[in-house]
């Protein structure tokens, strides 16, 4: 039986950084994975991910996953893909089946890192082909390039379900709705804006009643609930979808700790049942680690910081480093983690209904109700100012742990502060050269640039852009509302694409100045007219 | 033996549900309905309600219907999911043919 | 029905590996070696897998990583293969399943379920 210091069970984030940070203090490390490709989920995210610099914030999860690959790389790690932990033995006894037989492994330590697994919703029709989780349409569309289907229902408004409706579009699908039998939109506001602002209508209160089709889905039904969560008669909506994708949450997959025999409990804040583990991620068992989302359901930001405490952690545990070594690298760390575990979707948060921002101001209503932030509401958030000459309208209205707004701005516009779930504000002598890098790199797709003074009676409004084909100079079309609904004319004046906006570009659409505040979103209309707006000053 | 489990607990009639005829297991195609009969029948833990209608024995071992199948059985029993002991976990992790269970791999090195 | 992104506005132009031909129910379709059989099957626009073994109810692709089974069928003679993990190869021969058999159930006579699991346990 081969021996190892350390077998980490998962490629992912958590399972790569840990066998990294490991690797770095010379522990022999293998890590075992059932995928063909390492990564995990990261290679499935193309948004770009929120957080601080340390947090890689910015930077999309495909790009971040190539980057840990290369860092294992460079230090020798061994990853065994195709290769499936079947179990998980007394005396750290790994299985493996790989190559159509089992090998059974010895590790002087072991990390679980395997991630979570979906969480599903029961109703007519489930069983049904067309019906998915959120993470196939993720898989096929993002991995494998191509679209689950044509038209889709999306269940579920946490931050799953409005990513991936965001990506179904990217991807050429037709989002025709989100359904959620919450009163109120599960994830991050600025992640629901950016799909409303599309025309994609928040069904929140709702769930499906039924999918429809006999061998697959041509269909579906959804409805409103009460306050017993019962299906209100009358309220029935119908749509027209060949796909029906459910993104209700994920449950920790824990069952190679239990197998083990490591205490768990049922932690309904971590998602689940998880391990029972001590500040450095050690389990009841000594020298069983956990990380990531196996460990309490969060993201891939966190995960990479379990990873890395946990690669410590063993190093500690097999003697390759000594207690100040140990202290000193798992306080960084758990630093870092807890920037990310602050804000309104901190993790202590989880279930409670937030009145006012840390500011102190009322959260909209509407971004809960319906997905947009509503004109009457914008107004009130300290991001939002109005200037002569060009300058950003920061639209971001919760606080969340994200600063690389204030971080890419060449002039130093934008402050967060070191608080950094504090909500984003232009400084009063900001001197915006109308760059755009804020545009593009704010995670969230919340900042736009208002020009009011370039042409009289009109206003330029830049806006993020991450859709094919890609508006082009001269063409006209209607601007939509934070709503999704189209509130003027518009027309193009400029489509900028940088190495430095990573593939966001920044169209500037021209519309009535009256409409500088409401225009949100272009919309080609090929087949209408527009009167032609004036020509910029020369 | 938790208090839940107390089989002189009287859980009154089984009344029939909307939804009762879903299929909850994928798998081994279980209903919601043959899962509350069977609590009614007195199985109030999920490993005999595994053994009794296979719920969650299937190919996926329960990845999906697991979380499923303790809501409705905690439903049932008025209880928090969270006091109901879930099923124990056993190797193999994914479906496995059991000519490759049986054979032992080399030492690779 | 699903369709092949021609370019994605992120991503790009998806890479692919050669194109192959495979057989799905004595069908010949086209798809990219090294994708997941059932990504090929859905871009080929076949959505139904198999049939299971109790109700005789259609089911496709679920999950899409190999964990909860539902997209299996019989490649190359082999049933109960998840083909959302299984790589697609030249000449691959992929059969809809009906319970665990490439047998449509109103052709697979008297015989009795093709598992025990479908008799429904204990009740």
């Amino acid at each position: 039986m081969k021996r190892y210091d350390l077998i980490v069970v998962g490629a992912g984030p958590a399972g790569m950084s840990a066998a990294i940070e490991a690797a770095k203090h010379g522990v022999h490390v293998v890590v075992f994975d059932e995928n063909a490709r390492p990564g995990g989920q990261l290679f499935k995210q193309i948004h770009k991910f929120f957080g601080s610099k340390e947090h890689r914030a910015k930077i999309r999860g495909f790009v971040i996953g190539q980057e840990l690959l290369d860092e294992a790389d460079k230090l020798g790690v061994d990853v065994r893909l195709n290769s499936t932990v079947i179990g998980l033995y007394q005396d750290k006894e790994v299985v493996v089946q790989r190559n159509g037989e089992v090998e059974h492994y010895k590790g002087d330590s072991i990390v679980v890192a395997t991630g979570a697994a979906e969480n599903m919703v029961t109703f007519e029709g489930w069983t049904l082909p067309g019906v998915i989780g959120a993470g196939a349409a993720q898989t096929m569309m993002n991995l494998h390039g191509v679209r689950p289907g044509e038209r889709v229902l999306m269940l579920g408004t946490g931050n799953v379900g409005l990513v991936v409706s965001y990506q179904l579009k990217q991807a050429g699908c037709d989002v025709v709705a989100l359904g959620d039998a919450a009163p109120r939109v599960g994830g991050y506001g600025v992640h629901a804006a950016k799909v409303a602002r599309t025309g994609v209508p928040f069904y929140l209160g709702h769930t499906i009643k039924r999918a429809e089709g006999t061998d697959h889905v041509t269909g579906a039904v959804i409805a409103q609930l009460d306050e017993h969560f019962q299906f209100i008669p009358g309220t029935e909506k119908h749509f027209d979808v060949d796909t029906i994708c459910v993104a209700v949450g994920l449950s920790p997959m824990s069952q190679l700790f239990k197998m083990d025999g490591c205490k768990v409990v049922d932690d309904r804040k971590k998602g689940g049942q998880v391990p029972v583990v001590d500040d450095l991620g050690q389990t009841s068992i000594p020298g069983i680690f956990a990380a990531g989302d196996v460990s309490g359901i969060e993201e891939a930001s966190s995960a990479m910081i379990e990873g890395r405490i946990a690669g410590l952690s063993a190093a500690s545990f097999l003697g390759y480093i000594d207690k100040p070594e140990l202290d000193e690298g798992v306080g960084s760390n758990e630093a870092a983690l807890d920037g990310l575990r602050q804000g309104m979707f901190a993790p202590k948060n989880r279930g409670k209904k937030i009145e006012n921002t840390e500011e102190g101001i009322p959260v909209s209503t509407s971004l809960l109700e319906h997905g947009f932030v509503a004109d009457d509401e914008i107004e009130r958030f300290p991001g939002v100012t109005h200037r002569q000459g060009i300058h950003p309208v920061i639209e971001c209205t919760q606080n969340i742990p994200c600063n690389p707004c204030q971080d890419v701005c060449p002039k130093h516009c934008i402050k967060v502060g070191d608080h950094i779930t504090a909500l984003p504000q232009l400084e009063p002598d900001a001197q915006c050269i109308g760059c755009g890098l804020c545009v593009a790199s704010c995670p969230g797709q919340a900042i736009f640039l208002l020009d009011e003074t370039d042409v009289p009676g009109y206003a330029d409004v830049s806006l993020p852009y991450e859709f094919l084909p890609l508006p082009t100079k001269g063409q006209r079309g209607v601007a939509l509302g934070r709503d999704g609904k189209p509130v003027c004319e518009a027309e193009v004046v400029s489509v900028k694409r940088t190495k430095a906006f990573d593939h966001t570009a920044v169209v500037t659409m021209r519309v009535p100045a009256d409409m500088a505040m409401r225009a949100r979103f272009f919309k080609a209309t090929d087949d209408v007219q527009a009167p032609a707006a004036p020509a910029a000053k020369a | 033996m938790k208090e839940i489990y107390d089989r002189t607990r009287d859980l009154g009639p089984f009344e029939p549900k909307p939804g009762d005829d879903q299929i909850v297991c994928r798998c081994e195609e279980v209903t919601q309905g043959e899962i509350r009969q069977a609590v009614h029948d007195g199985l109030f833990t999920i490993a005999e309600i595994r053994r009794y209608l296979r719920c969650g024995m299937g190919l996926c071992q329960g990845q999906t219907c697991a979380r499923l199948v303790k809501g409705i059985v905690a439903r049932e029993l008025g209880v928090s999911p969270d006091e109901l002991e879930p099923a124990s976990s056993r190797a193999p992790m994914r479906p496995i043919e059991m000519s490759v269970f049986a054979k032992e791999g080399e030492d690779d090195e | 029905m699903g369709t092949r992104i021609s370019e994605h506005p992120i991503l790009g132009v998806p890479q692919k590996g050669k194109l192959v031909s495979f057989s799905c129910d004595g069908q010949t379709l086209q798809g990219y070696e090294g994708e997941p059989v059932a990504v090929a099957l859905r871009a080929a626009g076949v959505m139904v897998h198999r049939y299971t073994a109790k109700r005789h109810t259609p089911r496709g692709i679920f999950c899409a990583i190999g964990r909860c089974t539902d997209c299996v069928m019989v490649v190359d003679g082999v049933p109960n293969v998840r083909t959302c993990m299984t790589p697609l190869r030249e000449g691959m021969k992929v059969q809809t399943q009906y319970g665990v058999s490439p047998v449509p159930f109103d052709q697979q006579g008297a015989r009795p379920g093709s598992k025990t699991a479908s008799e429904g346990g204990a009740r």
